[in-house]
């Protein structure tokens, strides 16, 4: 697949067996069986039951909350408001330590936002709880209606995010342009896991079981809102049911478990609702984008501009950077992304997988479509056109980007030369198709990340980071990492994650996890051989005599570095002769992400080809077939990378076609709080979905050359499938989710 | 949820005499038969049904599908949808109700949910869902949330000023094209209710949904002997492909004779607020010629009293073209 000006990266890198194998997942069978335990699956003696009371309004101030009833009722032990909660203290601003709601729960008495916790009911069941803080009666004054408006105008001056040479003068003068507003809706994570909290005091220390995509930073914003140092909190994630980046930060939940925990001495279960997920652990905000290009005849791009909006809640402005991908994805001298908030009563917004991104690529890259058919130029030509030398945003050079191989690829392998472009005019059996695309990008960077490694006598391999697996391969991808580096098959490595107490790991968020992980484990691995290699020479009497820096370690022999590994000795033989147990190396690799200057611009790439079918007669679409070529490094697992994208996709048909939380007017509510109204997508709607993996590796990025995957195959996704909608039916939907009632307008038959 | 009791009939009579202390039947039942709970229980844990008492149904002997000697089905209340949609019989005569059934919820909720039940089940209105909101038909006077709120998915046929809520059911619309009658055992013995007269239009009454008394258990629904020569059909139109209400759906029963329509049987589903029987679509293609204009305009014919409201205006179009295309599709046009 490569080419002649792309053969370099592929030479520069190891290539090893078993990174890049497509290995089944090791927690796979714990999974089906039922032996993985997620948070809530933890039971302790003595265990008492949570439940919040949530706002039925969006916006007033409480009065009183009446709790005699409740507190008379079977199995109650204790009912918590602001008076009796005791104290949370803030996460400061200057802190690593991220949060994005960060006014502690029960901390004043005004209320915000719908659901907001206005109290908790502790009890010995599940069942008392919840009957009881039914009958917790919160009394308001100045309830107003709450303002949920979609429509969005920017409540300050917009800021300039990026910038570049005369973008409204060159829009202005340009030949062809397009000019634009596009929305996405407020969309809710609703992974099958709920979030959860199962909190232990023992006097001293908090063992806290949570439902983290970042067990790290649980600890130290969890540390300091509960008043305690760092070491007297231990965040325990084994497994999670998914998360899709609400389960990033902390959300208030888990500081009313804890707190309760410590007041009662009792260890405290906290099992957030469906219906709170709507309200109280985050959403995707709504976005209003105002794109305009401006391009010459021959289709260059001479000016860029993308304006947004989003709302947010009354106290945080937590951006989606809707331009996070803008500056250099295509090449224009002149070129604008400006961002405004416009808050409303609803409650904090979140990340949800490629936050920014994904409804920015979603505007950006239809107004491409659109500026095609303005153009009269094929859409994958128009992209191929625009490709960038350098990173134009920054002027510096790319570290390893394909895009125009992943848009010829994907036009090749979808068959994208035999469509025709007139709306309407492609049709299989009745029905007709269209077929759209889109190009796209995500962030490819690195977090702060440690790990240990330890080569044991028993002639395994235990590798250890505080970071977590979400449901996305970090455990089969840790073991195959420590496979490959220390030569034992992977039923052999022990991946222990999931708890604070071990070295500070990643979070898993921003597809970064693998990238940060590979340098820390790598510089572990290292550290550990050099020991053993010390070992055997001071110890071993094989190599009695020799020097250390004489001996090699191979397939998980220790030999001398001119014999071959099978006249050397297996590291457990090594080990015993040395007479110790294990050698332990530490791994520490600092992140990328917040470098100010970087010497390139590390992103992958990817381009989405769409086919839907329109059923006139009853106005039915679905998503038929899409080809997703990705450029995100080397895949360190094909299989698991691949469900990955599958996964991206499917949610992005999704986002196209069905998620849209809506809020009532009157009172703030989600009205569609449960997964039978909030519409995603099923089994049944799943395309057949083709995945492509360049699989170049990006070594400046680490020496895997790995990156992340868990966004890139979101991103840009609606916009294919609008820009498919239009070619099949002539509608072309500027305000997602793509609904019947669009497209009922359609004059193709 | 609040409390309850709760108990096991063994015998019919048991279990209306539990029922008949009620004092209604409808919305605010003190008690409720059980049977596979998935309207119930959920709207239990939503605080939207409280009854004191719940009979469970489950043991009596109500779950067996039987050919009556003069060709009529006679279907327990207590059959399993799963199991009523892969009847054979069920499957060779009366294809449009083993569709429909089929069309519904997930494989799951179909292994639980019984006939008799899913005869009673519940709007999926939202506002009715929610125990805060104000709602006529749980709160008798309270006001619709719906009519000035969320009513994308709620009805254009047969609504009043005081309720807009949606019949979800899809096994109900094949059961009003079949023509269905409902068997009842109540306190004054067994009566037989044809289903277009068991449900009630919302009025001003929205709580009052079907004509049960208290003490009536649904013990039966009884199908006509199947047409000779015709064909059935349902089609649901929602907007994922599985394990959603219908924005719109059409069932109909056809039959033609020397090129002329014989004999069509027409119900509408997720646009109505009962099961919607459209006796003038039928007269409208009786006797006339199976072609697509004249399935367009008794589709049209169909949805001729629609009120839409503030989100569902796409339903009138889109209900039309639902009925014609199953029109078209049993025709074979």
């Amino acid at each position: 697949m490569s080419t002649d000006t792309l053969s370099s990266d592929k030479t520069a890198a190891t290539s090893l067996p078993i990174i890049g194998r497509s290995a089944t997942r090791i927690d796979g069978p714990l999974k089906v069986s039922g032996v993985a335990r997620y948070s809530s699956d933890f039971h302790f003696p003595g265990m008492l039951y949570a439940v919040p009371v949530c706002a039925r309004i969006a916006s007033g101030t409480i009065q009183w909350i009446d709790t005699a009833a409740a507190a008379a009722m079977p199995g109650v032990q204790k009912i918590y408001t602001r008076e009796n909660i005791g104290t949370f203290y803030r996460v400061p601003k200057s802190s690593k330590a991220q949060i994005d709601e960060r006014r502690p729960p029960l901390e004043d008495d005004e209320v915000r936002y719908y659901g907001q916790y206005v109290a908790m009911v502790v009890a010995d069941t599940f069942e008392q709880a919840t009957a009881a803080a039914d009958k917790v009666v919160a009394t308001y004054a100045g309830t107003k209606a709450p303002d949920v408006r979609m429509k969005l105008s920017p409540d300050e001056k917009p800021e300039t995010d990026t910038e570049r040479g005369d973008p409204d003068k060159a829009f202005g003068k340009a030949a062809v342009t397009v000019d634009h507003v596009y929305t996405t809706p407020p969309e809710t994570h609703n992974p099958i896991e709920l979030h959860a909290s199962v909190a232990l005091w023992d006097g001293e220390r908090f063992t806290l079981y949570e439902t983290s995509q970042a067990i790290m930073n649980h600890r130290a914003v969890m540390a300091k809102m509960l008043g305690v140092p760092q070491e007297n909190l231990r965040v325990i994630t084994e497994y999670l049911g998914s998360g899709f980046g609400g389960k990033l930060w902390p959300w208030p939940h888990a500081l009313l478990a804890a707190a309760a925990a410590r007041e009662l001495h009792r260890p405290i279960k906290l099992v957030v609702t469906r219906q709170m997920m709507f309200h109280n652990v985050g959403h995707r905000t709504n976005t209003q984008q105002r794109v305009r290009l401006g391009a010459g005849k021959d289709g260059k791009l001479v000016s860029l501009q993308q304006d947004f909006i989003q709302h947010s809640s009354r106290l945080d402005d937590t951006k989606e950077d809707c331009g996070e991908a803008t500056g250099f994805l295509y090449s224009t001298p002149n070129l604008r992304v400006t961002s405004a908030f416009a808050r409303r009563d609803i409650a904090p917004n979140t990340s949800m997988r490629g936050p920014g991104a994904v409804p920015g690529l979603y505007a950006v890259e239809s107004a491409m479509d659109e500026l095609a058919i303005a153009l009269k130029m094929d859409p994958v030509e128009l992209r191929l056109i625009n490709e960038p030398e350098i990173d134009e945003s920054k002027n510096i050079p790319f570290s390893s980007r394909h895009l125009k191989e992943c848009l010829t690829t994907g036009a090749e392998t979808f068959g994208w030369s035999k469509r025709n472009p007139a709306v309407g005019s492609m049709r299989d059996k009745g029905v007709i198709l269209g077929w759209g695309m889109a190009a796209c990008s995500w962030i490819a960077s690195r977090a702060d990340a440690t790990a240990s490694v330890m080569i044991n006598a028993d002639g395994s391999v235990r590798v250890a980071s505080g970071t977590q697996d979400i449901g996305t391969g970090t455990y089969t991808m840790l073991a195959q990492m420590v496979s490959e580096l220390i030569g034992v098959d992977m039923d052999k490595v022990k991946v222990v994650i999931g708890d604070s107490s071990l070295p500070a790991g990643p979070f898993s968020g921003g597809s970064m996890a693998t990238a940060s992980l590979i340098p820390a484990v790598a510089e572990a691995s290292r550290e550990a051989i050099e020991q053993l290699l010390k070992s055997a020479s001071e110890s071993d009497a094989a190599f009695a005599k020799i020097d250390a820096d004489e001996l090699a370690f191979t397939d998980g022999r220790v030999h001398r570095k001119n014999e071959s590994a099978d006249r050397g000795r297996r590291f457990e033989d090594v080990l015993a002769a040395a007479r110790l147990g294990h050698v332990e190396g530490s791994g520490k690799a600092k992140g990328t992400m917040n470098d100010k200057h970087p010497k390139y611009s590390s992103h992958s790439y990817g381009a989405h080809f769409v086919e839907v079918s329109w059923e006139p007669a009853i106005a039915q679409l679905r998503v038929r077939r899409v080809v997703s070529v990705i450029d995100a490094g080397k895949i360190i697992n094909p299989m698991t990378g691949r469900n990955q994208i599958e996964g991206a996709v499917t949610m992005g048909i999704g986002m196209a076609l069905f998620e849209e939380t809506s809020y009532d007017a009157r009172n703030g509510m989600a009205i569609n709080s449960n997964l039978a109204d909030y519409v995603m997508v099923t089994h049944a709607d799943a395309p057949d979905i083709d995945v492509v993996f360049l699989d170049y590796p990006d070594t400046k990025l680490n020496e895997m050359g790995a990156r992340g995957i868990g966004e890139i195959g979101i991103a840009g996704l609606a916009a294919a499938v609008t820009a498919a909608v239009h070619h099949a039916t002539g509608i072309r939907v500027r305000d997602l989710p793509v609904h019947v009632e669009d497209l009922l307008v359609s004059k193709v038959a | 949820m609040e409390p309850f009791t709760y108990s096991r009939a063994s015998q019919t009579r048991d279990a209306i005499a539990a029922a008949a202390s009620a004092s209604t039947a409808q919305q605010g039942a003190e008690v409720r038969f059980v049977a596979g709970g998935t309207t119930l229980i959920d709207l239990m844990k939503l605080n939207v049904e409280r009854p004191q008492q719940v009979v469970d149904i489950n043991h009596l002997p109500l779950s067996e599908v039987e050919t009556l000697a003069d060709g009529r089905l006679k279907i327990g209340a207590l059959v399993r949808n799963s199991d009523l949609a892969h009847h054979p019989v069920v499957q060779r005569d009366y294809a449009v109700l083993s569709e429909a059934l089929l069309a519904g919820a997930s494989a799951q909720l179909r292994n639980m949910a019984s006939t008799g039940g899913n005869l009673l089940q519940r709007t999926r209105c939202n506002y009715f869902r929610d125990a805060d909101m104000p709602c006529n038909k749980r709160e008798p006077g309270s006001g619709c949330s719906a009519i000035k709120g969320a009513n994308r998915n709620l009805a254009i046929l047969g609504t009043s000023d005081h309720c807009i809520a949606t019949n979800p059911s899809d096994m109900n619309v094949a059961l009003a094209a079949l023509e269905a009658v409902i068997v009842v055992q109540g306190t004054q013995g067994e009566r037989q209710v044809p289903i277009d007269a068991f449900f009630l239009l919302p009025g001003t009454t929205p709580q009052h949904e079907t004509v049960l008394q208290p003490g009536d258990l649904i013990t039966h629904v009884l199908l006509p002997a199947p047409v000779k020569g015709a064909r059935s059909h349902y089609l649901k139109l929602r907007d994922r492909a599985s394990y959603e209400f219908a924005l719109a759906s059409a069932a109909v029963v056809f039959a033609t004779d020397a090129g002329k329509i014989s004999h069509v049987r027409i119900a509408l589903g997720g646009v109505g607020t009962k099961p919607w029987r459209s006796s003038d679509a039928e007269k409208a293609l009786q006797g006339h010629s199976p072609t697509p204009e004249n399935f367009a305009a008794a589709a049209a014919v169909a949805l001729r009293d629609a009120q839409p409201q503030s989100e569902n205006a796409f339903k009138v179009d889109l209900a039309q073209r639902c009925l014609t295309q199953a029109l078209a599709t049993v025709a074979n046009v």
